[in-house]
């Protein structure tokens, strides 16, 4: 007797907390057709305010400054996380153990303390001018540990034993990497790079601290309009980031589940 | 000059001494076993030959040439991993093949040298299936055929057969032997089975805290063990406490407290008054019900305890006149009867003076 009524809490639970998740964005995406300057009442469909983001130059400056970044830091954190993910496997004795997971600690410091410690570091010790590399070493830096994690976790379910049979079989150390290592690690390190390029595209706090004044990403554009109002326009980008971002997630989450799961 | 030569290797982790100045000589065609309980140190030496770790002290010689500095992509050695270490995103070909294509070996021969490889180990049919998709049997198959496609001087195996359950070891075991003979390649076989490192082996090192106690053909092992060790992890024997009362070239006397002498092969080595044990395994004890067995060397009174029934033959415990229990065993000639002595029935026990050894303290 007791089964149904608790699967309806269940079901009345789990609809609340979708609800809270999810209205919010509906509200932007269905703003985002409505033919009305103001965000406030239903007038009529239209899809001219993603005709307007087409014309709006400073918008489309800002969207390939962040493609542009989130491409780079992303492949570059990949390159880097990958390594640091089959060093934090391999060495998991002796003294230097415990120096490869000092690539996790930007995963877990607060964004802020993070963007005022870059903002301090860019600025006090290598005098650098802020801007695109700025951005792009600052992005790097927090994505580095995401991947190095989902790395490790696909090394982790693997049998050791088949790095050492390659080399027994005649496979120096790169070519056991790319024949043998490259190959089963390969959903993670293509899971690890989605990650960081949608941690890059949507990464708001850090960036406003070391992004200086001559350029400026989609997050920050967008942050500087709703300043003056919530334009219909507004919500027009934040649907199509929205669109990219999940379907990255959602690509990164097919393959990341091999990560976990994948092991002969 | 031998194969391999192993010339006074010692390697300690920390606190412990994993192989302690083991020396071995191997020879080309052999079929040699490191037997010992876990722990012992045999998988460690068989690192060390493969050259996935380095010894702290002493010398490795392959066909004469220093082993040191060299890594193992570039020793002809290679290994059947315990797990098989198959490549879990190559097919059976491409596994099988991976050892030519990394000697950068032609397609033509390639493809040639494999279908025979597969053919050795009857997965012909299999080529194009992935590891996931065959037995634990067959797995172990592909990992023999790409360990063995590139003609290693050496093969080694570290427990092949362990992950196998008791019916495929045994078939496998088989296979094993008429495989090594076929190929001609010497195999290094590392176990913790004292049963098949009998059945295999041409010759045999036993290893204990890592290091070697007896080196010897399966038989010479099972027979003469040299100590306590030996005697006790290769099959089961009885232990009898001793002491020496003589030992010349005439026969060694032995004195056992409560029961008298023992008489025993003449060994050279022990002298008059030190302590040791009498060994001797449980098939070369006679037991008879009636009358007391005064035509054989040693003999003795004593009661059944116990019996242990295995289908084949029956264990029997027969505590003797000093307390000392002595197992027995007994072939079941008569099928449907699982034992011909009751417990407690008075016995006498006896065995001729080459059927032991005496083993010194």
């Amino acid at each position: 007797m007791a089964r149904p009524r608790q699967s309806l809490w269940l079901w009345a639970a789990a609809l609340a907390v979708y609800a809270f998740l999810y209205l919010p964005l509906a509200v932007v995406v269905i703003f985002s057709f409505n033919d009305s300057l103001l965000n406030a009442e239903w007038v009529g469909f239209t899809t001219r305010w993603y005709g307007t983001l087409f014309d709006d130059t400073e918008m489309l400056n800002a969207a390939a400054n962040s493609l542009f970044i989130a491409i780079t830091a992303a492949s570059v954190a990949t390159v880097l996380g990958t390594m640091a993910g089959i060093a934090m496997q391999r060495w998991r004795a002796g003294v230097l153990r415990g120096l490869p997971f000092l690539v996790l600690t930007p995963v877990a410091m607060p964004e802020i303390l993070l963007g005022v410690s870059l903002l301090l570091f860019f600025r006090q010790v290598l005098d650098l001018t802020l801007g695109l590399i700025s951005i792009l070493i600052a992005h790097i830096t927090f994505s580095i540990g995401f991947v190095a994690i989902i790395v490790r976790v696909r090394l982790a379910g693997m049998d050791e034993s088949i790095f050492e049979a390659a080399r027994d079989l005649g496979a120096s150390p790169w070519q056991t990497f790319r024949r043998v290592t490259l190959p089963l690690i390969l959903p993670g390190i293509l899971a690890g790079f989605l990650m960081s390029f949608t941690l890059s595209i949507d990464d708001f706090v850090i960036t406003v601290f070391v992004a200086g004044v001559g350029v400026t990403t989609l997050p920050l554009q967008i942050y500087s309009m709703i300043k003056v109002a919530v334009s219909p326009e507004v919500n027009a980008v934040s649907t199509l980031l929205m669109a990219l971002t999940l379907t990255l997630i959602a690509l990164a989450s097919k393959l990341a589940p091999d990560t976990l799961q994948g092991r002969a | 000059m031998a194969l391999l030569e192993i010339r006074n290797v010692s390697r300690r982790f920390g606190e412990l001494q994993a192989v302690d100045d083991v020396s071995l000589s191997i020879e080309a065609g052999e079929f040699f076993t490191l037997v010992g309980p876990s722990g012992c140190g045999k998988t460690t030496l068989l690192r060390l030959i493969a050259g996935f770790d380095q010894p702290d002290t002493g010398e490795l010689l392959l066909d004469a040439q220093r082993l040191a500095g060299i890594p193992p992509e570039k020793r002809p050695v290679h290994t059947v991993f315990q797990s098989y270490a198959l490549f879990p995103h190559m097919t059976v070909a491409q596994n099988v093949a991976f050892p030519l294509q990394m000697a950068g070996k032609s397609q033509n021969e390639i493809s040639s040298r494999l279908k025979e490889a597969l053919e050795l180990v009857h997965l012909a049919n299999k080529a194009r299936q992935f590891p996931r998709e065959l037995s634990g049997g067959q797995r172990q198959r592909v990992a023999l055929a790409r360990a063995l496609i590139n003609k290693p001087r050496l093969l080694l195996l570290d427990e092949p057969l362990a992950a196998l359950d008791a019916k495929l070891r045994e078939q496998i075991t088989g296979e094993l032997i008429a495989l090594q003979r076929e190929v001609g390649i010497t195999f290094v076989f590392v176990t913790h089975s004292q049963q098949e490192a009998l059945a295999v082996s041409h010759r045999i090192a036993v290893m204990n805290n890592g290091r070697i106690e007896q080196v010897g053909a399966p038989e010479q092992i099972y027979g003469y063990p040299r100590n306590r060790f030996v005697a006790d992890f290769i099959g089961t024997i009885n232990l009898l406490p001793v002491e020496v009362r003589a030992a010349g070239q005439d026969g060694l006397r032995l004195f056992a407290a409560g029961l008298g002498e023992i008489i025993g092969t003449p060994v050279v080595g022990p002298s008059t008054g030190e302590h040791g044990a009498f060994a001797v395994r449980p098939e070369q004890l006679r037991i008879v019900t009636a009358g007391d067995l005064t035509e054989l060397d040693n003999h003795f009174h004593g009661r059944v305890r116990d019996h242990l029934y295995l289908g084949d033959v029956t264990v029997y415990k027969i505590a003797l006149e000093n307390g000392v229990v002595l197992e027995a065993m007994l072939t079941n000639a008569v099928p449907g009867r699982a034992r011909f002595l009751e417990r407690g029935a008075p016995v006498a026990v006896g065995w001729q003076r080459d059927a032991g050894v005496y083993l010194r303290d």
